[in-house]
């Protein structure tokens, strides 16, 4: 799909140490490359195969066809939980912009000596249970807990409840991902020279107007990356719609998985999954024309 | 009030972190828990008997060496052709640098589910039989993407001039790698390791689609999740944790030392 290779930029192999014998390097990329071909790209091709496939009349067994009909039926009966899908991950991931700035700001200009040891700390959630983690909201917003009572006091909550309700799998959906937009957002911010924050102090600058026209900008990659890191888990995951949420809360990952996994409708199954990833890329792709794909990878 | 208002960025840094650790506490604090009901949700009496007897649920340390063999398996692969990736990626020019940047890309640009599913259809369509090996597959394909950007990443921060150094020292090429390049990448071929081994020790939903019956510590614990997830899971988890991070802390510090002793060692000359 020569349309959607990325803007070529050979910034990355610039420098001293580069060689020029293709032939290694193809050596050392076929085990990789052919892996990601045998397993991820041929995949792709075998999902949208099954997703045209019709059915025998048997349970589960389905043959090859050319049904288009089948993503028309995907999108009428699941449409409700594309729309949650992209609202829920949506919210989550301006959620998770607005908490992990201040955390990437301070690692990157205020921690010194401390950053190294902060850094480990993001990421160290990710030695804990992602399941155990998202299960543990169910104990912190219990019906009868501290946090519920509290916002009921306030009667801030339309079901008087948290636990069950779209509330809790947005939180769950934030928390789960606020490493992958604090990791990137750190990265831009660590490359932006303090004294240009100076330089706008020094203008007469107040710091909000410093921040809005030199350090916001100039984190922008950061805020890209990471916006994609949170958005793209999020808006297929079903862990916490299920964990956290009602059944009405459900979202296209539960669709796709209870339809491949319980009822063994591998073609409407495969649809979804095909139509989930097309509408990402899409969004990808729209994002990918402003950074390119060597500062994301 | 000036006080508050020159501190708010790192108070409010310190409270996000906080955070990032309170679900892990709950989880912590419940593995001392004696839970009322079957559901270890709310704090009841404390009791050491999750501890003493880890394994005491049928099921529990048998998903877990699974997990264990699984994770080991697939970081060592998807380690060692990531990381030949990436030295390909940064050393050498070739053509077809852009597909293999996509191809790197797009696993990360695609959700669990998809991922799953695609590989799941590919194993219905050639009638494979799903189990141990199905899962394996599965994990070396997601961690070759986060090994080549972690490895790339330290190839790319690497000062020139040491290898230009060796090689001005006469060390053929074959020396220069072995003495002076690969020391230099290893910390960031471990971490990329330690990375990938938590991703596939962790994984669910791409487990979950190629497992068949196949029972590894996260789809445990999904199971467990409806009629009440036992007391020892939290225990084995909290392990877990305080292993993991205990290696990176303590290779952080080392590293710290070395770097200041470093720094010493040349201001006194």
């Amino acid at each position: 799909m020569p349309a959607m290779a990325p803007s070529k930029k050979s910034s990355a192999s610039t420098g001293v140490g580069v060689r020029r014998r293709p032939r290694t390097a193809y050596l050392l990329l076929i085990p990789g490359l052919g892996w990601l071909s045998i397993f991820f790209v041929v995949p792709l091709i075998s999902l949208f195969a099954t997703s045209l496939q019709a059915p025998t009349g048997k349970n589960g067994v389905y043959q090859a066809a050319f049904q288009v009909s089948n993503y028309a039926e995907a999108i009428a009966e699941y449409w409700p939980q594309f729309v949650r899908s992209f609202i829920y991950s949506g919210i989550a991931t301006v959620l998770a912009l607005v908490i992990a700035y201040p955390l990437a700001y301070f690692i990157a200009f205020r921690a010194g000596k401390w950053r190294a040891l902060l850094l480990v700390l993001v990421v160290a959630p990710f030695f804990a249970s992602f399941l155990l983690r998202t299960y543990a909201w169910r104990t912190i917003l219990a019906d009868e807990g501290f946090i519920t009572s509290f916002f009921n006091m306030l009667h801030l909550l339309p079901e008087q409840r948290i636990l069950n309700t779209p509330i809790a799998v947005v939180l769950g959906l934030t928390y789960n991902f606020l490493p992958f937009m604090i990791l990137p957002l750190y990265a831009a911010l660590e490359r932006i020279d303090p004294r240009l924050i100076e330089a706008a102090g020094d203008l007469y600058a107040s710091p909000f107007t410093g921040f809005r026209k030199v350090v916001w900008p100039l984190s922008l990659p950061g805020v890209v990356a990471g916006t994609l890191l949170t958005f793209i888990p999020a808006s297929g995951d079903y862990i916490n719609a299920t964990l956290l949420g009602a059944p009405s809360d459900r979202m296209v990952g539960n669709a796709i998985q209870t339809n491949f996994l319980q009822f063994r409708d591998y073609p409407i199954a495969s649809a979804l999954s095909f139509i989930l990833m097309a509408i990402i890329l899409t969004l990808v792709f729209v994002y990918i024309r402003r950074a390119g794909t060597e500062d994301l990878v | 009030m000036r006080w508050l208002r020159k501190n708010l960025i790192p108070i409010i840094g310190i409270l996000v972190l906080v955070y990032l650790f309170i679900p892990i506490a709950v989880v912590a604090v419940l593995s001392f828990n004696k839970p009322a009901g079957k559901f270890n949700i709310a704090w009841n009496e404390f009791s050491l008997s999750a501890w003493q007897n880890i394994c005491g649920v049928p099921g529990v340390c048998g998903s877990f060496v699974t997990s264990l063999e699984i994770g080991l398996l697939a970081t060592l692969v998807g380690t060692i052709f990531g990381t030949m990736i990436a030295f390909a990626l940064v050393r050498y020019r070739f053509r077809g640098r852009s597909t293999t940047n996509l191809l790197i890309f797009l696993p990360m640009a695609t959700p669990e589910v998809v991922l799953g599913s695609s590989l799941l259809a590919l194993f219905l369509n050639l009638a494979f039989p799903l189990g141990f090996w199905t899962v394996v597959i599965a994990h070396i394909m997601f961690i070759i993407s986060f090994v080549v950007v972690a490895v790339k990443a330290r190839l790319q921060g690497m000062d020139p001039r040491l290898e230009e150094a060796a090689r001005d020292l006469y060390a053929d090429a074959r020396s220069t790698f072995r003495h002076v390049t690969f020391p230099l990448v290893l910390p960031g071929i471990l971490g990329a390791a330690l990375l990938g081994f938590s991703l596939s020790f962790d994984d669910y939903i791409i487990s979950a689609f190629n497992a068949g019956t196949l029972v590894t510590f996260p789809i445990y614990i999904w199971g467990a999740a409806q009629r009440g997830i036992p007391v020892q899971v939290n225990a084995l988890a909290t392990l877990v944790f305080v292993i993991a991070l205990t290696i990176v802390l303590v290779s952080q510090f080392i590293n710290y030392r070395r770097r200041r002793m470093l720094e010493a060692g040349m201001s006194a000359d």
